[in-house]
């Protein structure tokens, strides 16, 4: 059996808990299995899992599964995979996800991987699966031999796939502990889809001369539907914010698509933007390092050349 | 207070990463290597400061063999009180995590400090297995942490904001930026670092469950397409016709 912790955030599933079934989903297939999810606390249509190939959906709810404690998560998951018999457990390897992996894998005596982005490899009766390693500069194959194996699924590596109906939610009982963790506040920018889930990136460096400038990053990012992001010595100088950095010592993301503006393509910037399907890279400078890892590349003055890109999307969108 | 925290030893960030042996193992030669930049920067400077407020130990443990020795001075000079090197040559999160445990279990830490990932392998898992084996709360990708007696007020990161929370100790910890600035030793950290204690223990048995077998580097981009900074009209028509990802 292979389970799914599908994660929702107040009470909605998020893009992640689609790609993480239809990845159990077709993990099950692969192993001649089924694929069930497990949802915790309050969670709506949570029988919608059914169309990305969950075959059931349990629910758990109890009064400390509202806020997060990865202590008490990993109890009710790892008691639901006992119940289930589950060889293979998915998260998604978001905030929540990375938390609990590891805890998982101590619990269930489980080798695990941490950001996977294949489905396994079965062959010669092995169960392998590759993710990137030093950060995104290369890729490892990593063979899990413990008879229960957990897996957490990286963003935006495989798509979610409908291929079944709704199924129906049955309550699964475990004993939920009490938190230790009191979360006082949940602080989240509504409206804005997160780095990490972006499919498109905007991002900007040191070459924008000053905070004051963004305005055009902005306005760009708006008519892509982007989230934008930054440098590290733009948020070390406070131009952004903190979250906003991307690269190695920030945020890892790997977008459909990545546009670099003022930003010089420096080994540590790369290293967490290089696994981006397309980059594009705006930079006056033609020996700027990005563009031998960029797609496509406009060598000129980012000032000029931003507001005509955002003009040409516009003409786009509206046509 | 006393505080663990558990460093690692990485590939400096500008390093070119390469295989060796079929593409079974990391090429270390011709490689720098430093103190894991989040156990360095964030988790040993802030541990380094709590005990500076309010008096204690700050404990360095490292899994890894004698060649992790310079590292682990680097974070004696830098403020840790002593250090731990559990003799092994780990192949897998959990087997760190198990040795971090045993050592752990018997000395009643208040605060167990981690990086909120390692720049090599980029798990983020040791700091979660080590508080599942020791039965700890754990708290995640923390960018500030405060103590008021034995009660931490910390900030987490999560996707696209933060959380703020309280926990008792005794817990355990992965710090991420924000946590505190990076500190470089003075002379003085360095000469005192020579004198601290440090431990060598030997490891527990523990089976790797799940390891590396094999690794392979990213295909090189073709050229770069150039496109006239006067025509985005075509720049869109690539991204949308050719690259299709808009
Ligand atoms: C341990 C360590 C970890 C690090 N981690 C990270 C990390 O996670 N992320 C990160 O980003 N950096 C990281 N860095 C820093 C990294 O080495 C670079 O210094 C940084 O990425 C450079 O930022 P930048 O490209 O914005 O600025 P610069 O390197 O100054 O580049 C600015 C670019 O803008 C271009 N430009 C200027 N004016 C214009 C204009 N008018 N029009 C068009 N182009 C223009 C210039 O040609 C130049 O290429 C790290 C460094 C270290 C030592």
């Amino acid at each position: 059996m292979v389970l799914v912790f599908a994660e929702a955030i107040k009470g909605q599933f998020k893009k992640a808990a689609f790609e993480a079934v239809t990845y159990g989903y077709k993990t099950a297939q692969a192993l001649g299995s089924q694929c069930v999810a497990l949802t915790l606390g309050t969670v709506e249509n949570a029988g919608a899992l059914g169309k990305y190939g969950a075959s059931k959906v349990y629910n758990v709810s109890g009064d400390s599964l509202a806020n997060f404690d990865s202590q008490v998560y990993t109890s009710v998951i790892a008691q639901a995979a006992e119940q289930v018999g589950a060889k293979v457990v998915v998260l998604a390897h978001t905030s929540t996800g990375k938390s609990i992996l590891g805890r998982l894998a101590a619990r269930l005596n489980a080798g695990s991987v941490a950001g996977v982005k294949s489905l396994p490899d079965l062959s010669g009766g092995s169960f392998k699966v590759a993710k990137g390693v030093f950060s995104g500069k290369a890729t490892a194959e990593y063979e899990i031999s413990s008879e229960i194996k957990v897996l957490s699924l990286a963003g935006n590596e495989i798509r979610p796939e409908e291929s079944g109906s709704e199924v129906s939610v049955e309550t699964l009982n475990v004993n939920v502990p009490a938190a230790k963790v009191k979360v006082l506040e949940v602080k989240r920018q509504e409206g804005i889809v997160p780095l990490p889930e972006a499919e498109v990136v905007v991002s900007a460096g040191r070459g924008m001369k000053g905070p004051e400038n963004w305005g055009i990053v902005e306005e760009l990012a708006n008519v892509m539907n982007a989230t934008t992001a930054c440098s590290r010595p733009v948020a070390d100088a406070d131009w952004r914010p903190h979250h906003e950095h991307v690269g190695q010592t920030g945020v890892a993301i790997r977008p459909n698509l990545y546009v670099a503006i003022g930003i010089s393509g420096a080994i540590q910037h790369l290293a967490g933007v290089n696994q981006s399907k397309t980059i594009v890279v705006i930079n006056k400078d033609p020996e700027a390092p990005f563009f031998k890892a960029a797609d496509y590349g406009v060598v000129g003055d980012l000032f000029e050349v931003v507001p005509k890109l955002t003009e040409a999307m516009k003409k786009f969108k509206a046509s | 207070m006393k505080i663990l925290v558990c460093v690692s030893k990485t590939p400096d960030t500008t390093a070119k990463i390469s295989f060796t042996n079929d593409s079974t193992e990391f090429n270390a030669s011709g490689v720098t290597f430093i103190m894991n930049p989040y156990d360095e920067w964030y988790a040993l400077v802030r541990a380094v400061e709590l005990v500076e407020k309010n008096g204690g130990t700050v404990t360095i443990i490292n899994v890894g063999d004698a060649s992790n020795d310079q590292t682990i001075r680097k974070g004696l000079a830098i403020g840790a009180s002593d250090a731990v090197r559990i003799n092994a040559n780990p192949k897998s999160s959990l087997y760190i995590a198990k040795q971090i445990a045993e050592f752990a279990k018997a000395e009643n830490y208040d605060i167990v400090f981690c990086g909120k990932e390692s720049i090599d392998y980029n798990g983020s898992e040791v700091g979660a297995m080590v508080a599942e084996f020791l039965d700890l709360p754990f708290i995640s990708f923390a960018s500030k942490l405060d103590m008021n007696g034995n009660t931490a007020s910390i900030e987490r990161d999560i996707e696209g904001g933060v959380e703020m929370l309280e926990v008792q100790t005794p817990f355990v910890v992965s710090a991420a930026k924000g946590m505190a600035e990076q500190r470089i030793p003075n002379m003085m950290g360095i000469m005192k670092a020579k004198s601290k204690p440090f431990k060598v223990v030997e490891p527990v048995d523990f089976p790797d469950l799940s390891t590396p077998v094999k690794y392979h580097l990213p295909e090189e981009k073709g050229s770069v397409k150039l496109v006239d900074p006067d025509n985005m009209d075509e720049l869109v028509r690539l991204l949308h016709e050719e690259a299709k990802v808009i």
